[in-house]
């Protein structure tokens, strides 16, 4: 599973959710985070994997089951580590990078095209809108995660635990309900 | 025992904490900063951010002789500057263990370089332990402090970005132990007079003996027989790497690897004709295996620079193997392609940039419209390098930028190619940097009496490895109030005749005190303070554009802040991004960029 955004998106944390989640399933579980200078509003890869024994922390290109992307162009970015048969669930939502602010770079208009194309499944939210509607744009990660959820056998209770115990107490409310939102909102789409 | 996902970092606090470390230090650094954070938890371990590596091990090192155990944590560059003390401390020993923790970085996440820490256990002649994943960084901790004791000895252990930064699970003990050691005064041991280390030299040599029976015995190192014609020999989380890339091969997984167990690795080779040795950066391994005369193939497959990940593996050795056993791909199986996928390298790069309301930002542009020759160093500051401020001209490590301004200045005033740069040299660097490493080179422009300009960027934390307190703040890892070094006066007693504090958010007034100190023809200090807006938020204000008066000239976007954007012909500030911090309207010439209420 791999989640790929833009710095300060709460990337790091939803893939925190998604690994505790696996976690209280009895699972062997690893994950790979981004710390430092790359925060600052630069590319953010994260990577969860469970299993029943799992070796890598990082997944190979071409093995991930789910492609969790918060940004087009991230998830365009991380595209080769998804399985031609897995799943891509797309936050409809365009953060152009600084060269293209300035003139330097064109923004792939074709993203999520190209990211249906390569998917064998492809879900598309609003996941901003959902999450302002919930409370506060910052938990579109948790209407991704809700729409997540509907793929996986993880009850919706393991899920809300999760996000009680690692979403900071004043986010937690709106986490919720943002994650209630996705699961609503999800596979349907396309 | 307990079941829980652990950071590598967050394992080597657990460990540390369970094995009794009463006194940590460390100075941040990614990827080892959370080390400290994690053990700071407790409040029965005394934990400090030292103003810098050397220092914190130098606490570590007073630490293990009173007779505490202790644990120093720093990222692979911070072992430079730790290295005086480093080198010396295995000749005068430990009493109570002493581990210290080394970070690298391969693939440079958030460093200047890529450099390989075993070399400095082999260097010292000091133990080397590196985990595969949490579980054993957790358990190598209390390992290396038992070893430290009972060879006297300092103990390296290495991790890196992927140990540190990744979870797995962790099974651990709840239980602290305790451990206070009797302080003995022994000079002829713990005093390194010429004649006191010859006396010690050949102790550091001979402990090696008994170092590698230990090595023999650590349970950590994992021979896993699988095929009979494949062989790999690795360590830390490459082990890992190799595991997945070839899930048939039989794997040597060495986590104790200075000195290296000689007796081992030759059971293992003994099965096969070749060995493939799977590490990242120097050939290290590979050095220490081709030296007891085996059949070993290293670096001539795999990169030498970067970091690995598991289809890396795969690729680098796939063909050799298939070459050298007739297995298909050596067990390696590639990725299937997908169809009409973008090529990365065709993607737009999304580089890290300064936050909007960032004072970095502000100090960066009235500094690039003077025209001066900047030295910089590490901090998030370092980020003006790109576009479009592209204000520095050169960086090297924390706290260089003094220095490297004071040569640069003689360089120019005593040249003639260059004679026009002279007096417009200016050094940049952090309030945590400052500390770190710049005082000693302002002490040395004054005491040389050079003419250059030293810009302080006071942000008030250190920010770039997520906001850690030092000397500066007023605030200890521990949470406790202290005294806040006064940079202004420190600097006054340092001989510096003038110090001035501006406000990077007021550009014009920033601009001038700086060309005002350019030309001053003295040591000046400018420090420009304001808090990183991760840390203090403006509320209440942002900034929108008017339409109507907005020409289309593009001068706020010379600021770079990514909360500004052209949209069509017209500038457009996104109001969700905005700190209100008013730069791009102080350098809007129509003043089309107004201030009004938050959007909240």
């Amino acid at each position: 599973m791999v989640l790929t955004g833009v710095g300060g998106q709460g990337n790091v944390l939803s893939a925190r959710v998604l690994a505790e989640t696996a976690l209280s399933m009895g699972y062997d579980v690893k994950t790979s985070e981004v710390h430092g200078m790359a925060q600052r509003g630069g590319s953010v890869i994260c990577m969860v994997r469970w299993s029943e024994k799992v070796h890598s922390p990082l997944i190979p290109s071409g093995k991930a089951h789910f492609l969790l992307a918060f940004e087009l162009l991230e998830g365009l970015r991380s595209l080769k580590y998804l399985s031609g048969e897995g799943t891509a669930i797309v936050n409809n939502y365009r953060m152009d990078p600084l060269p293209v602010l300035r003139g330097d770079a064109v923004y792939p208009e074709n993203a999520l095209e190209s990211i249906r194309s390569c998917a064998a499944r492809t879900v598309e939210l609003n996941a901003r809108e959902l999450a302002a509607s919930a409370g506060n744009t910052r938990a579109a990660g948790s209407c991704l995660l809700g729409a997540l959820s509907l793929f996986l056998e993880f009850p919706v209770g393991a899920w809300e635990e999760a996000i009680s115990r690692y979403v900071p107490p004043k986010a937690r409310e709106v986490n919720l309900k943002a994650f209630a939102l996705g699961r609503k909102s999800g596979p349907g789409a396309s | 025992m307990k079941r829980t996902l652990l950071s590598g970092n967050e394992a080597v606090a657990l460990g540390a904490y369970g094995a009794g470390v009463r006194v940590a230090a460390a100075y941040p650094g990614t990827p080892s900063t959370e080390i400290l954070e994690e053990l700071s938890a407790h409040p029965d371990v005394y934990c400090e951010w030292s103003p810098n590596e050397k220092v914190a091990l130098e606490v570590g090192i007073g630490a293990c002789l009173g007779g505490a155990r202790s644990l120093v944590a720093m990222k692979h560059v911070g072992l430079n500057v730790a290295a005086d003390p480093w080198m010396t401390l295995p000749y005068i020993g430990v009493n109570a263990g002493l581990v210290l923790v080394v970070a690298d970085d391969p693939g440079m996440h958030s460093s200047q370089n890529e450099q390989d820490s075993r070399y400095y256990a082999r260097m010292a002649r000091v133990p080397l332990l590196e985990p595969a994943d949490s579980q054993e960084a957790y358990e190598m901790v209390g390992m290396a402090l038992d070893l430290s004791e009972r060879y006297d000895t300092p103990v390296l252990l290495r991790i890196e970005t992927r140990i540190s930064h990744s979870r797995t699970v962790v099974e651990y003990r709840e239980e602290r132990r305790q451990v206070d050691l009797p302080y003995e005064k022994d000079p002829v041991k713990r005093v390194m007079i010429p004649g006191h280390a010859r006396l010690r030299h050949p102790v550091v040599v001979d402990r090696l003996e008994g170092l590698e029976r230990e090595a023999e015995s650590f349970p950590f190192n994992q021979g896993e027989l699988r095929s009979s014609r494949v062989g790999i020999v690795t360590s830390g989380v490459c082990y890992q790497y190799a595991r997945e890339a070839f899930p048939e091969a039989s794997i040597l997984k060495l986590a104790f690897i200075y000195p290296l167990p000689e007796k081992t690795i030759r059971e293992f080779a003994s099965h096969f004709h070749r060995l493939y040795v799977v590490e990242e950066m120097e050939p290290y391994l590979e050095e220490g295996l081709k030296a007891l005369g085996l059949d070993v193939v290293g670096k001539a497959r795999i990169p030498r620079v970067g970091e690995l990940n598991p289809t890396l593996v795969g690729e680098s050795l796939a063909e050799l193997i298939e070459m050298d056993t007739g297995i298909r791909g050596g067990g390696w199986t590639p990725p299937s392609a997908h169809a009409g996928i973008s090529p990365e390298a065709e993607l737009p790069s999304r580089p890290p940039v300064m936050c909007p309301g960032c004072p970095h930002r502000g100090l960066f542009y009235a500094l690039s419209r003077c025209k001066a020759v900047v030295s910089s160093d590490i901090g998030c500051y370092t980020l003006s390098v790109l576009p479009p401020l592209e204000g520095i001209d050169c960086q090297v490590c924390m706290g260089a930028s003094v220095g490297m301004a004071l040569g640069l200045e003689r360089a120019f005033s005593t040249s003639n190619t260059n004679a026009e740069k002279a007096g417009k040299v200016v050094g940049v660097l952090g309030d945590s940097t400052f500390i770190h490493g710049g005082i000693t080179g302002l002490i040395d422009m004054v005491y040389n009496r050079t003419v250059s300009t030293i810009i302080i960027l006071d942000n008030r934390t250190t920010a770039m490895t997520g906001f850690q307190d030092h000397p500066g703040t007023g605030k200890t890892i521990m949470g406790e109030e202290t005294h806040a070094l006064d940079l202004v006066e420190l600097c006054r007693a340092v001989g510096v005749e003038s110090v001035r504090v501006i406000d990077p958010w007021d550009l014009e007034e920033s601009e001038k005190v700086i060309r005002e100190e350019i030309g001053s023809g003295h040591t000046s200090v400018i420090i420009s303070r304001r808090a990183c807006v991760l840390l203090e938020r403006r509320g209440g204000v942002c900034y929108r554009v008017d339409e109507e008066e907005c020409t289309g000239c593009k001068r706020c976007l010379r600021l770079g802040c990514p909360a500004v954007v052209m949209r069509g012909e017209v500038a457009v500030v996104d109001e969700d991004l905005c700190v209100g911090c008013s730069m791009c309207a102080q350098v809007c010439r129509p003043g089309a960029i107004k201030e009004v209420g938050d959007a909240d």
